[in-house]
């Protein structure tokens, strides 16, 4: 398994390649039998995008841990897929510089696993997710090509290969090298926790930061049985029990006049918001507590059941204190508990269901709670992962937010890469839900989720549409 | 029946404008729909067909049978200012779209080459990104989904509405540079910024090299400027080349920044424009590139910047060039042959450094391509991808040239 507990896999054989050279061999001797396979890295993924069946393959990338190149004037590293997210921080962090993306899972999950996911984290509302931080990646096809693509600036070969494929899931092939762009760590840092009354105030105290044109490094939310549940941990971060929700929000910069100036920006609409009290971290340690709390969350939350759905999901954030309530009732409904910590400022929301998966009952309220949470973000306008990835699990929503055609484009752009679809089978795209993209075409305009807006601007008015089934 | 016949009876009357000077048939549709219906027509028919956005400057010069104008689709169904997301047609012209943006207090920050009325959809087709690039990143930085009609008729929606999406493979950015290649971009939707409150440009003229330094010192004093742009004399209209330092953002960072800047800069005089000044200097370096016939970019890592520069005077003249140093990326305009541009784009090459033509009349185009000098094993993807979203290649587009 992965990081998701709600499935399961065995694969007949685990291969463990020590270089890339020994990588290449495996795959190329993989192609010669036709045999399928699933590259993975640290496992930590949340959708079950690293499990492999029996009849295929895996092929862990852990071993390939080498940072290959750090070349601090150009801002930027060569990686082997296996480094770890924060050991390429730290290593970059003597040269005043770091790795943006922070995923909370980043003392584990690999780069290649992040690229694979295009993964984000808490400062990714500022710094932009692992596709914006790809400049150029090697790539080993599923036949035992190698490809380069993208180049040391960043600028492509042609058409954005690199682009296509991060967040392609290990669908397009095994990303084998990896240049990543840095950045300049900020010289200063204000970290703020604002508490309040209810979900509803915290939503809009968000929308006020954003509408102010403010982009905080970071910009997150944990709701009441988050709070208890950190509170109660050994990761206790001194937040506010009784309030139902606490903002943490972070500004960072190169400059400190600039930074103090927009500290008290912040802070001041976060009271005009609502906010209870708002408390600016005095010191580094006072810092590394508040946003302990946030990065163990999850951790945390372990400690309330024995299994824990992590949910992910986006929505406009206007939209989030009315999404939030939703999600409350949704949870009163099958009487689960749901946890809610997520990135406030992207409309990325991470709304968690602790549970014991030995009890089916409960297992089949989980599923039932999950499925009606995704249709109230799609329905504001939302979509069915943010940043987690659509693996096995989400296979069924997928439906849900693109039509058949769409999803018979990205299946026919996975066979470009991947022909006899060998690597990472049966993940991401519904196969089953697909139009064929080799049969006669038809227009059909439209994402499922659209307004009447949307529709009344683009009159479907000819005969070959076909109905959305 | 004639071409135009069955597209008359297709689309009706009102999609077909006068033709271009070559006389190829120009067909408006007027919705992502008749988009789709045109091209699946043509897929069936063997038609070739070019695509134009607003036709103002790369010239509508190819062979084919029909040009397809995006021009009616020129909707912006939907601004959110406060969700900074909004969605637009990709005909409209962006001039237009910065307008409407504005006055819902909404930001797109990309300041693409070329005149005001380029369209959205040729800006992400090509995906030329301006000095803006420096603090906000290439153009697929700003794209939350398009949809796209493929060249045989499919209607293919890639991507969302909101901030972060990770549903599916990331097709939009396929579709960002692809010159058109893998398919018509109908729709665009976009990410957004509030109208920076403060918006400054500063400029300091000196001698290239001096330039580049002042540049560096400026990224290692740690300011983060929207833009921060050399540009070559004739381009500038200045005496000497110019360093153009945009600061755009809230009062209190462009303020501090403002004065890290003059901190920074020791004793080198920056000297401030007036808000219609800045306009001007900004607008005139974007149309600049409009002047001569053939435009293209490079991309290098940034301590390249100079050695690159210093090439391109050495091949080919260093007369209208603008540069994000710290980005690594050097537009250039002006006159090449296919032979100069062909070594020029060779010995590139052998630097690790793709060029990326992005305009030119057909005969050079059509020989140079958009794209070429692929890397290892990339060839066989590109052309697996044309052939999936144009299987009948009814989509003339120069990709990699002759
Ligand atoms: C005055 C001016 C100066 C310019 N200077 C530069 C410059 O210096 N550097 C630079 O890089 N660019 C420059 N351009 C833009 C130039 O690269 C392109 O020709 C630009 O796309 C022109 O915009 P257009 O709306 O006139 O589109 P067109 O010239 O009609 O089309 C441009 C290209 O995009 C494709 N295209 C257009 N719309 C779509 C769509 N919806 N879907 C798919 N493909 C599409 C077309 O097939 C064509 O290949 C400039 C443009 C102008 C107007
Ligand atoms: C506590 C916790 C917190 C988390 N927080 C975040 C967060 O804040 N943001 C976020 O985005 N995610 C988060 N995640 C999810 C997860 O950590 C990320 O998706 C991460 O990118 C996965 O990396 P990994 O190395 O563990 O990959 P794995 O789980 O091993 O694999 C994930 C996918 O990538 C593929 N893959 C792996 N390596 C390669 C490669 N080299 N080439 C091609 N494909 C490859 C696999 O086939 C699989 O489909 C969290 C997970 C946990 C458990």
């Amino acid at each position: 398994m992965d990081g998701l507990p709600t499935h399961r896999r065995l694969p007949d054989l685990v291969v463990l390649p020590g270089t890339r050279e020994e990588l290449i061999a495996v795959v190329r001797l993989l192609a010669a039998h036709d045999v399928p396979f699933v590259p993975r890295g640290a496992g930590t993924g949340l959708s079950g995008g690293a499990l492999a069946d029996e009849g295929s393959v895996l092929i862990v990338l852990t071993r390939l841990n080498r940072i290959l190149k750090m070349d601090a004037g150009n801002r930027a590293a060569i990686v082997e897929p296996g480094v770890v997210n924060a050991k390429l921080s730290a290593a970059a962090q003597p040269h005043g510089l770091q790795y943006a993306p922070d995923p909370s899972s980043q003392s584990a999950c690999t780069i290649g696993g992040n690229v694979a996911e295009n993964a984000g984290g808490p400062h990714c509302l500022k710094y932009g997710v692992t596709a914006n931080h790809v400049l150029a990646l090697e790539l080993l096809l599923a036949d035992g090509t190698m490809v380069e693509s993208g180049s040391p600036g960043g600028e492509p070969w042609g058409p954005d290969l690199v682009g296509l494929f991060v967040g392609s899931e290990g669908n397009f092939g095994i990303a084998t090298k990896i240049t990543v762009r840095l950045t300049p760590l900020p010289r200063a840092v204000r970290t703020m926790l604002a508490d309040f009354n209810g979900l509803r105030t915290a939503g809009e105290a968000v929308s006020a930061i954003i509408a102010a044109g403010i982009v905080p490094a970071a910009l997150e939310m944990m709701d009441q049985s988050c709070i208890a549940a950190v509170e109660d941990s050994v990761y206790a971060a001194g937040y506010p029990r009784d309030a139902a929700a606490v903002l943490l929000v972070e500004l960072d910069g190169r400059n400190e006049a600039g930074v103090i100036a927009e500290t008290e920006a912040v802070a001041e609409l976060l009271r005009k918001s609502g906010a209870r009290s708002v408390r600016i971290a005095a010191s580094e340690a006072e810092r590394e507590r508040l946003w302990q709390g946030r990065k163990k969350a999850f951790g945390a939350m372990g400690r309330l059941s024995r299994d824990l759905v992590v949910q992910d999901a986006v929505v406009p954030r206007s939209a989030l204190p009315q999404v939030l309530e939703t999600i409350c009732t949704i949870a009163k409904r099958y009487d689960l508990v749901v946890s809610n910590v997520f990135h406030a400022g992207d409309g990325n929301l991470h709304p968690n269901i602790s549970f014991d998966a030995t009890d089916p009952a409960l297992k089949q309220r989980v599923e039932a709670a999950s499925a009606e949470i995704m249709s109230t973000c799609i329905a504001a306008g939302g979509t069915i992962t943010g940043e987690h990835g659509v693996g096995i699990d989400k296979l069924r929503y997928m439906p849900l937010i693109f039509d058949p055609e769409s999803l018979g484009a990205m299946q026919a752009v996975r066979r470009v890469f991947d022909p006899k679809e060998r690597v990472n089978p049966g993940k991401v795209v519904p196969v089953h839900a697909c139009r064929e993209w080799t049969s006669i075409r038809s227009a059909k305009f439209g994402m499922r989720n659209d307004d009447r807006q949307f529709n009344s601007a683009f009159p479907i008015s000819h005969s070959t549409l076909e109905p959305v089934p | 029946m004639t071409i135009l016949e069955k597209v008359t009876a297709l689309l009706g009357e009102g999609a077909v404008l006068e033709p271009s000077t070559d006389r190829v048939p120009r067909i408006a549709p007027g919705s992502p729909d008749a988009v789709a219906l045109l091209l699946g027509t043509a897929h069936q028919e063997g038609w070739r067909v070019r695509i134009e956005g607003a036709g103002t400057w790369l010239q509508s010069d190819a062979p084919a049978d029909l040009a397809l104008t995006t021009r009616r689709l020129d909707r912006i169904p939907a601004v959110e200012p406060a969700d900074l997301t909004a969605t637009a047609e990709a005909g409209i012209g962006l001039d237009q779209l910065r307008q409407q943006l504005a006055d819902r207090g909404a930001w797109l920050s990309i300041d693409p080459p070329g005149l005001a009325g380029r369209t959205l959809g040729s800006i992400v087709a090509t995906a030329t990104a301006g000095p803006l690039r420096h603090g906000f990143g290439p153009i697929k930085d700003h794209l939350l989904g398009v949809t796209f009609v493929t060249g045989d008729g499919r209607m293919v929606q890639s991507g969302g509405r909101v901030m972060k999406n990770v549903a599916g493979y990331d097709l939009t950015r396929l579709q960002a540079g692809g010159f058109g290649a893998f398919g018509v971009i109908v729709l665009v939707h976009l990410r957004l910024r509030t109208l920076p409150r403060a918006d400054v440009t500063y400029l300091l003229e000196g001698a290239r090299e001096d330039l580049t330094q002042v540049g560096e010192d400026i990224a290692a004093a740690g300011l983060t400027p929207a833009a921060l742009e050399l540009v070559s004399p004739a381009l500038a209209r200045r005496e000497r080349w110019v360093l153009g330092v945009r600061l755009a953002g809230s009062p209190a960072l462009v303020a501090a920044d403002e004065a890290g800047l003059r901190a920074a800069s020791g004793g080198a005089r920056f000297m401030p424009l007036r808000a219609e000044e800045a306009h001007a200097f900004w607008m005139r370096l974007a149309e600049g590139f409009a002047v001569r016939p053939v435009t293209f970019r490079i991309g290098g890592v940034p301590s390249a910047s100079d050695e690159l520069l210093d090439l391109l005077q050495h091949q080919l003249g260093d007369e209208w060039i603008s540069a994000s140093p710290a980005a690594g990326a050097i537009r250039w305009t002006g006159d090449a042959t296919i032979d100069r541009l062909q070594r020029l784009r060779r010995t590139l090459a052998g630097l690790e450094v793709p060029l990326t033509l992005e305009r030119a009349p057909w005969p050079l185009r059509g020989a140079v391509g958009h794209f070429g000098a692929y890397r290892e094993g990339v060839g066989p993807l590109v052309a697996g991808l044309r052939r999936t979203f144009d299987p009948g290649s009814a989509l003339v587009v120069a990709t990699e040239g002759s």
